[in-house]
C-alpha cells in the first residue's frame, strides 16, 4: 500500500524534530530514511506507526488513499520492528510471533490451530524453523531480529516499518542480513520504510532514498540519483567520502563563494609534471590494505589536505610513493553556488590534450 | 599491528573468570563469621533451649489451642497483608514511575515513612483512627464493621509496615522496563489492559514476588504495631510473637522457644517456596 504524508511537523518542547516534511511512498517499494542522528528520521517513522502524534497544523497521513491520521497505533495495522527488537522476553519465539493474533477480539481471532499454522509459516519465511520453543534470550542478535520481523508480519500489516534494522548487529551479520532483507522484500512486496544512519546501507538496499537533515528532507531520489546528482552540500558530504576543495581552480567560470566538491575516486594522480591545468601536491601517506588504495595528499598552494582513491594496479604502474611531488587532475567537480544552483564540471582540471 | 597486540588482553577476562576476582577467601570468611555470630549461633541456642522440653513436651507446648490459633492468625494475616501490599505496591510503583504529577517526590518520600517510624507509634496512630470511637472507626461502626481489635485491624497494621517493601522492590524494575515493549504490543494491536497483563506484569513478576516475600516476612515477625490494634484476646486476636513474649514474661523459656522454632520452620518453608517460584518466574522473564 502506498503511503502519503503531507507537511508533517513535530516538536518536543523547544526541539524541532520535524519541520514541514512530506513523504510519498508508492506501493510495494523499499524506502530508506537516512540522515545523521537527530535529523528526525526516527520521529517520522514513529509518526507513521502512530506512536507519536504530529503537531497541530500538520497535514494528513494516508495509507493507500485512506486517511489514518486519527487512528491509534493499535488500529493502524502497521508492522513495526524496533531497533532493539522489543521482543517479549518471557514468551517463547512462537508466543512472540502469535502475540498480534492472540490479542485480537474473539470474533476476529483465528482458531488456535490456525495460529499455530501461521506461526510455522512465518518461522519458515524468516528461516528460523525449529526455534519455536526457544526464549528470546537464547537467540543470537540476527535471529532475534528475524523473530521481531516475523512477529510484525503476523498481523498482515499494510506497511512495514524498520527502525535501524541492522544497528545492533556486528559487521558480518549486517552484510548478510542486508542481502537477505533485500531478497525478502522482493518476495513479499510489502511497502517498507526503514531508518538508517548508514548511507552505504541506504544506497545498497533501498529503491528510493530520503536524505534527512535537521528536521527537514534534503533530497528524495533513487540511490543512483542522490549519489550522482546530490542536491546540496549536505547530501554530497553525507553520502560517501568527498573532498571540499578551496577555490583556485582556473578555467571553470566559478564565482567567489561557490562550494566545490571532488569525490576521492575522481582525483587522478600523475607522477610528474605533465602540463595542463593540474594542481601541484605532495603525497603524505598511502594506505593500501584494501581493493583500492587511499592516498592522502597536500596541495602545495594553500596546504589543503585531499583524499584520493587509486586502484592498486594504478598505484604500482605509476610508482607512487610517500613524499613524492605529483600533479592532480579532477575528473568531475560538483559545484554548489550561493544562489542554490548546482552543477557538475567535467574535466575542468585535465592533463594537456584531453580537454 | 596494534590490533593483534591487544588480542591477549581482550581474552584475559575469560581466562580469569571464576576464582580470579581477588579477595574471595577474605570476603567469604568474613561473611560466614558474621553470619554465624549474628544468625546461626542465636538460632542454634534457640533450638537447643527447645530441646529442654523433650519431644513429648515440645509437641504438647506447640499443639495447645491457644498456640495453634496464634500461629494461624500470624501467618494468615501476614500472607493476606503481603498479597494486598504486592497489589497496592505495583499500583503505587506504576503511578510513581509513569505519571509526572505535582508532588510526586513528596509521595515518593512518604512511602518510606513506615520504615523510619517506630512501630509502636504506627500502632497507636492506627488504633486511635480505627477504634470504634476513632475518626474512621466511628464511620465503620454503624455498618457493623469493626476494624480495631479484630484480625482486620491486625491486617491493616501489617499492610502499613509492609508497604515500603512492596513498592521499593517493584519501582526500579518498572522504571527500567523498556517502553518499546509496550509500544510493540500497541502496534501489534493489543489494548492497554492486554499490554499490562501480557507484557508488563510478566516482566515485573519476580520483583512483585520479592516484595510479597519481604512484606510477608516482616508481617509474620511484626510485634510493635500490632499489639496496640489487635486487642490481644487469646484464641481470637493474639499473634504468635505476642504469645512468645507472654511466655518469656512468665519465665517459660522452653515454651517460648518451642513456638519460636515452629514459626522459624514455617517461615523458612514459606520463603523457600516463594524463592523457588521466583526463580521459575525469573527464568520465564529471561532474567536468569
Amino acid at each position: 500500500m502506498s503511503i502519503s504524508a503531507r507537511h508533517i511537523s513535530k516538536s518536543f518542547g523547544s526541539v524541532q524534530a520535524l519541520q514541514d516534511v512530506s513523504l510519498e511512498v508508492p506501493a510495494g517499494r523499499l524506502i530508506a530514511l537516512v540522515g545523521p542522528s537527530g535529523s528526525g528520521k526516527t520521529t517520522l517513522l514513529r509518526i507513521l506507526a502512530g506512536l507519536e502524534r504530529p503537531d497541530a497544523g500538520s497535514g494528513p497521513l494516508f495509507f493507500h488513499g485512506q486517511e489514518v491520521s486519527g487512528l491509534s497505533a493499535r488500529d493502524r495495522r502497521v508492522g513495526m520492528v524496533f531497533q532493539h527488537y522489543a521482543l517479549f522476553r518471557h514468551q517463547t519465539v512462537a508466543e512472540n510471533i502469535a502475540f498480534g493474533l492472540a490479542v485480537r477480539r474473539r470474533k476476529q481471532r483465528p482458531p488456535r490451530a490456525k495460529i499455530r499454522e501461521t506461526v510455522a509459516e512465518l518461522l519458515h519465511l524468516v528461516q528460523l524453523d525449529g526455534l519455536a520453543g526457544r526464549l528470546p534470550g537464547e537467540l543470537s542478535g540476527g535471529q532475534r531480529q528475524r523473530v521481531a520481523l516475523a512477529r510484525a508480519l503476523a498481523i498482515e500489516p499494510r506497511i512495514l516499518l524498520l527502525d535501524e534494522p541492522f544497528g545492533a548487529l556486528d559487521a558480518k551479520v549486517r552484510k548478510d542480513l542486508r542481502k537477505w532483507l533485500r531478497a525478502f522484500h522482493e518476495r513479499i512486496q510489502l511497502t517498507t520504510v526503514f531508518v538508517t544512519h548508514d548511507q552505504e546501507e541506504a544506497l545498497e538496499l533501498a529503491d528510493e532514498v530520503v536524505v534527512m537533515n535537521q528536521a527537514r528532507v534534503e533530497q528524495v531520489g533513487s540511490p543512483q540519483d542522490v549519489f550522482d546528482y546530490p542536491a546540496s552540500p549536505f547530501v554530497i558530504e553525507f553520502l560517501g567520502n568527498v573532498n571540499r576543495v578551496a577555490a583556485g581552480i582556473s578555467g571553470a567560470a566559478l564565482q567567489e563563494h561557490d562550494r566545490l566538491y571532488v569525490r576521492p575516486h575522481d582525483i587522478q594522480i600523475q607522477p610528474q609534471d605533465v602540463g595542463g591545468s593540474g594542481l601541484k601536491a605532495r603525497i603524505l601517506h598511502i594506505f593500501s590494505a584494501g581493493s583500492v588504495a587511499q592516498v592522502t595528499l597536500q596541495r602545495l598552494e594553500g596546504g589543503e589536505i585531499l583524499e584520493a582513491e587509486v586502484a592498486r594496479a594504478e598505484l604500482e604502474t605509476r610508482q607512487l610513493h610517500e613524499g613524492q611531488l605529483v600533479t592532480l587532475f579532477f575528473r568531475h567537480i560538483r559545484v554548489f553556488s550561493t544562489s542554490g544552483e548546482q552543477r557538475w564540471i567535467h574535466n575542468a582540471l585535465a592533463p594537456a590534450g584531453t580537454k | 599491528m596494534s590490533a593483534t597486540a591487544s588480542l591477549p588482553l581482550a581474552t584475559a577476562p575469560g581466562r580469569y573468570r571464576g576464582g580470579g576476582l581477588p579477595g574471595f577467601g577474605l570476603s567469604l570468611g568474613y561473611t560466614v563469621t558474621s553470619l554465624t555470630l549474628v544468625v546461626l549461633i542465636p538460632l542454634a541456642v534457640g533450638l537447643w533451649q527447645a530441646t529442654d522440653l523433650g519431644w513429648g513436651g515440645f509437641w504438647h507446648a506447640v499443639t495447645q489451642p491457644r498456640v495453634l490459633a496464634a500461629l494461624r492468625l500470624s501467618f494468615v494475616t501476614a500472607a493476606i497483608a503481603g498479597a494486598v501490599n504486592a497489589a497496592v505496591g505495583v499500583l503505587l510503583a506504576w503511578v510513581l514511575t509513569r505519571y509526572p504529577f505535582p508532588g510526586r517526590r513528596v509521595v515518593d518520600a512518604l512511602i518510606d515513612l513506615p520504615f523510619a517510624l517506630p512501630t509502636a507509634v504506627a500502632g497507636i496512630a492506627l488504633t486511635s483512627v480505627y477504634a470504634p470511637n476513632g475518626w474512621i472507626g466511628q464511620l465503620c461502626a454503624p455498618l457493623g464493621l469493626r476494624i480495631a481489635f479484630t484480625p482486620l485491624g491486625i491486617g491493616l497494621a501489617l499492610i502499613f509496615v509492609g508497604l515500603p517493601f512492596a513498592v521499593r522492590t517493584v519501582q526500579p524494575v518498572l522504571e527500567n522496563l523498556d517502553q518499546e515493549l509496550e509500544e510493540a504490543a500497541a502496534t501489534l494491536g493489543a489494548s492497554r489492559l492486554q499490554t499490562l497483563w501480557r507484557v508488563v506484569l510478566p516482566a515485573i513478576w519476580p520483583a512483585v514476588l520479592t516484595g510479597f516475600a519481604l512484606a510477608f516476612g516482616r508481617g509474620v515477625g511484626e510485634y510493635g504495631s500490632v499489639i496496640f490494634i489487635a486487642g490481644n484476646m487469646p484464641l481470637k486476636t493474639e499473634i504468635a510473637p505476642l504469645l512468645i513474649v507472654t511466655k518469656l514474661e512468665q519465665f517459660d523459656y522452653a515454651g517460648a522457644t518451642a513456638i519460636a522454632v515452629v514459626m522459624l520452620v514455617i517461615a523458612f518453608l514459606c520463603l523457600l517456596a516463594i524463592n523457588l517460584l521466583q526463580r521459575w518466574a525469573g527464568r520465564r522473564a529471561g532474567l536468569a
